[in-house]
């Protein structure tokens, strides 16, 4: 479990990054916290000519509040975002899904760009990402290019960014108004890669966004009707099915489908009481 | 009476472990030249080797050598096993693999990475050959064969019977039979295997360090692999151990691997065997199915059992396998008063790693068939399970008990252990909680286990496996030697050593205890050394730590040698101080007169007199301060001509009772509530034992919920990472009420029997149980996932909805 060898390149700032990622191309990698990455290159699952650490770039790694958007740099790490005061004001939903996102240990490595960047199906944070439809900020020697999450995320680790492009930052839209979002997450450990996540804001009145991680490739958002009888459960049992589920030694796509039709309405009640 | 022993003192070793000054195989100097090795695994579960080309690896810079199965089987003899026909193994594979990460070839370089990189470069040709993985169709006639040579997989078939099983099964009100499927598990300690070795060609000898755990009959088998006397092999071992669990016996094809590689290259080789080699090959407790039958009488009394346990050992045995099969062998009946019993064991290989010990081996697979089959005979005579366990257990008054099939149980008092768990309204509240539960729909259930836990094995338990005349040809086998060798220096510096390999357990503090408890010293007064050399440290074919043998064996050599020096010095001191012997005391670091405190001599000052001083020693005793003991417990016979053996010294008893609920969205089982009595004889240090008792509930919730070894029909391996095999961590471990008595052994001087298996063998016997109980079913497999109570619980699913327009998109 040994990586083959690789250039090792610490730019000390962004233009400098994306200059030497232009360079390099696919033959490069970025990295920032590592926590997938580092494992990925010690079983030799990807290679890379050159690893271009991001992590201590001043400018990455900001918190910014602009407009009605959190910005949040690439070398932040996902501790620090649980940690920013703010977070639960105006970010509930990160504030909810945060903590199931792998471990103290590797929260205090992994950042939240490197997430939305490693586009796991079963990930928390790009789960967050589409259900609040925020964007994510590209960089490259060509210029900013800014993409909404849906057309980011194309499926399992695999996204629209070019390989001359650096996930820069993340944008997620603020809250409009405290408490009415729910999240829960079914992993076999505390931390694992979920099972199934399952996220949901109540939109207005009489409709939730529901999404749904670890089904399929990309997170899964609908908007559902909440105008009492079974509509609700008739809308997760049509989601079940449109999304199948994977298969693997830890759950069935049978057990992935029963699971978000007994907590989808679990998750649905408890951001409708948040928002009562 | 008692200054320090049985007290719950800290452990010494803590400050230096959790201040990262631990002195582990990895970080220990290695010799100048040291290069590295990396063993290429089989992608296959069965394949012939075709074609090595290790040219292009050897062409690169800083590259020694590639070994090969041809090298090997040059230099080399199969490692020897119990069995006939001889099923041959080296230390890598040779014409064939047989099951995926099997070493196929070992590539030598200046660095790890360099060795990893021109492992890339080994071309090697293989052509896959049908592979069979499940253990019932290993045994069919038309399955492919592991070993050509041995004409079968099912290598080994032996029956047993003790008493009148026929008779009384015939005799029976009901029979009530079961077959269990136990999974394929490990423990996984955090340190992995590791080698440094070197070969002096002039001696012709081999120099090892490994972090090997015993038992040290496997030196031999080693040795003789390498083709040299047991003196040529020099094997150390590090003074620090991040963990083991049984695994680490298993190392011993690599070391000879290694040694071979040094003697190949000329040069000092290490290997550090990683995680992924680690979850795929290192070693695996086996999977057993095991179908069992009691016969019984209306109230439940058991009156003969009849098992068959069918054992899966992967793709080769290996010493000293098969012994899951056989270390319970004299136990078979657990804690059961069963005069007829009637068992045949069955040794199976299939294309998987080879299995081997693994903490409690053969004990969880026992007794989830014992324990399940008890509930199933309260379910089906309609009685409480409880009242079951309580009308076949030993009774008190029949100790030293002896097993139908062998084991004579030294002591215990089941009956009241099982009295003192239930009471105090802990059972009642495990059925409220059930019933609440089951009001609010629920499921939830009540499971109970009673287990006995033996404690060193008897080293001849392994040849019950052969029939008595091939007994008989070699010549018995049994016995179960510790020993323990005390220093005192001439400033009456006292130090141990002893044959225990260090594995984390607090050894250290223990056997300090011990010695200070004789000599008057406090326990920081004691050196403990437990690296130990094969040269020039005692030790014999028991030797390690594994089965339980330190309380009942090591920690009773110690007691014995602290008794003898205190004797020694209690007559050096007396003739200074001019009194009798038996009037000597030693306090506080004096050694003086019980009757006079004033008339003492400083511990150092009288230790130190054997050094300086021969003259003044009592008449015809020699000087020097240096005490080794042997102990070899009487009672420990070989099998007897009936095939009766006891396979261990010392039987704890455990009984376990859980409230498990399954949750209805998610499928997981939660384990509610969970108590565990434990009597392990005389507790040498409390806090120790509360420890091991942690450990060994916390390995039995992995195996009852979390970990499996997963292959698919060909064998390919599907639970390579930490991702798949699912060690619990500490937020998974539910809470565990321990609970104490105390029946002293009779059959050793400190009364203290094995603590460290008991709820491994207990917990997922008890989990199953509750499980059953919560879904009322019959069949429950273990690890006991969502996937798999999922499949138990879920209704046919309702149909696909028609295709609509798909709205909110």
């Amino acid at each position: 479990m040994k990586p083959r060898k690789f250039a090792y390149i610490r730019p000390d700032t962004v233009d400098e990054a994306v200059a030497v990622l232009g360079e390099y191309g696919d033959d490069a990698r970025i990295l920032a916290g590592g926590q997938s990455l580092m494992a990925m290159l010690n079983l030799r699952l990807v290679e890379a000519a050159a690893l271009i650490d991001i992590a201590r770039i001043p400018e990455l790694d900001t918190i910014r509040v602009a407009g009605d958007k959190v910005e949040i740099g690439a070398a932040v790490v996902q501790n620090r975002l649980l940690a920013w005061p703010d977070l639960k004001s105006r970010l509930p939903l990160l504030g909810a899904l945060l903590p199931f996102v792998g471990h103290f240990q590797t929260r205090n490595r992994g950042t939240v760009c490197g997430s939305i960047a490693h586009a796991d199906p079963s990930s928390e944070i790009p789960l967050s990402l589409a259900m609040l439809g925020g964007e994510v900020v590209l960089r490259s020697l060509r210029g900013t290019r800014v993409l909404a999450a849906s057309d980011f995320q194309r499926g399992v680790l695999t996204t629209a960014r070019e390989p001359d492009e650096l996930v820069a930052a993340v944008r997620f839209p603020v809250a409009p108004s405290r408490h009415r979002v729910a999240f829960r997450e079914v992993a076999r450990r505390h931390g694992d890669f979920a099972i199934i996540a399952v996220a949901a804001m109540v939109e207005d009145a009489g409709a939730v966004r529901l999404g749904v991680g670890g089904m399929t490739g990309a997170p899964a958002i609908r908007r559902i009707e909440m105008n009492g009888g079974t509509a609700a459960r008739d809308a997760i049992e049509t989601l079940a099915w449109d999304l199948e589920g994977f298969e693997d030694i830890h759950a069935s796509a049978r057990l992935r489908r029963d699971i978000l039709r007994r907590i989808g309405p679990v998750v649905i009640e408890e951001a409708c009481r948040c928002a009562a | 009476m008692s200054q320090v022993l049985g007290k719950p003192l800290l452990r010494k070793e803590d400050p230096v472990l959790l201040s990262g000054r631990g002195r582990y195989a990895d970080d220990l100097p290695v010799p100048n030249g040291t290069v590295h090795a990396h063993i290429i695994r089989s992608p296959h579960a069965h394949a012939t080797i075709l074609r090595i080309d290790a040219s292009a690896a050897l062409a690169e810079a800083g590259v020694w050598a590639v070994v090969t199965g041809e090298d090997v089987r040059r230099i080399s003899d199969p490692f020897l096993i119990a069995l006939k026909p001889q099923i041959n193994q080296w230390s890598l594979a040779v014409e064939r693999v047989r099951y995926f990460g099997e070493p196929v070839a070992l590539v030598v370089a200046d660095t790890r990475y360099l060795a990893e990189d021109a492992a890339e470069l080994v071309q090697i040709d293989y052509e896959p050959l049908p592979a069979v993985v499940d253990l019932e169709a290993a045994r069919s006639p038309s399955a492919p064969l592991l070993h050509p040579e041995a004409r079968t997989n099912e290598i080994s078939v032996r029956r047993f019977s003790y008493g009148d099983p026929k008779g009384a099964f015939e005799g029976a009100d009901a029979r009530v039979a079961l077959t269990l499927d136990y999974p394929r598990n490990s423990f996984t300690p955090i340190e992995c295997y590791v080698v440094v070795a070197e070969y002096r060609p002039h001696e012709k000898s081999y120099d090892v360090l490994a972090n090997f755990q015993g038992p040290f009959s496997t030196h031999a088998v080693m040795a003789r692999a390498l083709r040299v006397p047991g003196t040529k092999l020099r094997l150390r071992i590090p003074p620090d151990s991040g963990g083991s669990f049984g695994i680490k016996l298993s190392i011993f094809p690599y070391i000879v691997l290694a040694a071979l590689a040094a003697r190949i290259t000329g040069r000092p080789v290490k290997w550090v065997e990683d995680r992924a080699e680690h979850l795929a090959a290192a070693s695996s407790g086996p999977n057993r199915i095991t179908e069992i039958e009691a016969a019984v009488r209306k109230d439940g009394r058991i009156l003969a059992l009849r098992l068959d346990q069918i054992e899966d050992y992967g793709a080769f045995l290996r010493a000293p396998m098969p012994g899951p099969l056989y270390r319970m062998h004299g136990a078979v009946t657990g804690a059961y008063d069963i005069a007829n019993v009637e068992v045949t064991n069955r040794v199976v290989l299939t294309n998987k790693m080879p299995a081997s010990l693994i903490r409690g081996f053969g004990g969880p697979q026992l007794y989830m068939a014992l324990e399940r089959l008890v509930q199933r005979i309260a379910i089906e005579l309609h009685l409480d399970p409880l009242e079951v366990i309580k009308r076949n257990v030993i009774a008190r008054e029949k100790f030293p008990y002896k097993a139908a099939a062998g084991a004579l149980y030294d002591s215990g008092d089941y009956l009241r252990a099982v009295e003192l768990a239930v009471g105090n309204g802990r059972l009642e509240d495990l059925k409220r909680r059930r019933d609440v539960a089951r009001a609010a729909g629920r499921p939830y259930g009540i499971g109970f286990a009673a287990i006995v836990e033996p404690g060193m094995s008897n080293m001849g338990y392994l040849s019950t496996l052969l029939t008595a005349e091939a007994r008989d040809k070699p010549g018995p086998k049994n016995g179960a030697i510790s020993m323990a060798t005390l220093n005192i220096d001439p400033l009456g510096a006292v130090s141990l050593t002893a044959d225990v390999t260090v594995q984390g357990q607090g050894h250290a503090t223990v056997l300090s205890q011990i010695v200070a408890e004789q000599l008057g010293l406090k326990v920081g007064d004691i050196t403990v050394i437990l690296e130990l050399d094969t040269l020039k440290d005692e030790w014999s074919i028991a030797a390690g730590t594994y089965s339980c043998r330190f309380s009942p064996g090591a920690a009773v050599a110690a007691h014995l040698a602290a008794v003898r020096m205190r004797d020694k010095l209690a007559e050096i001191a007396a003739k200074q101080l001019n009194i009798l012997p038996d009037d000597v005391e030693f306090a506080d670091g004096m050694i003086g007169s019980r009757n006079n405190p004033d008339n003492a001599l400083p511990f150092g000052r009288v230790a130190g007199t054997a050094h300086w001083s021969p003259v003044m020693l009592p008449e015809g005793m020699p000087p020097g301060l240096r005490e080794t003991a042997v102990w070899s417990p009487p009672g420990l016979e070989p099998p007897s001509s009936e095939d009766r053996v006891n396979t261990s010294l010392t039987y704890g008893f455990v009984f376990d009772m859980c409230g498990v609920e399954i949750d209805p969205l998610t499928f997981e089982a939660r384990v509610d509530r969970y108590v565990s009595m434990h009597d392990a004889g005389r507790l040498l240090n409390p806090l120790i034992a509360m420890g091991q008792m942690r450990g060994s509930f916390a390995q039995g919730i992995a195996a009852a919920l979390y970990e499996e070894f997963v292959y698919d029909e060909n064998g390919a391996f599907l639970s390579g990472t930490f991702a798949d095999y699912l060690v619990p961590t500490v937020g998974e471990i539910p809470p565990v009420e321990i609970l104490h008595m105390e029946t002293p052994s009779p059959f050793t001087p400190l009364g203290a029997k094995g603590i460290a298996e008991g709820n491994c063998m207990s917990v997922p016997a008890c989990i199953a149980n509750a499980i059953a109980d919560a879904l009322g079913v019959k069949d429950v497999r273990l690890p006991a996932t969502p996937r798999r109570l999922h499949a138990l619980m879920a209704a046919a699913e309702p149909k696909r909805p028609p295709p609509t327009s798909r709205g909110g998109r």
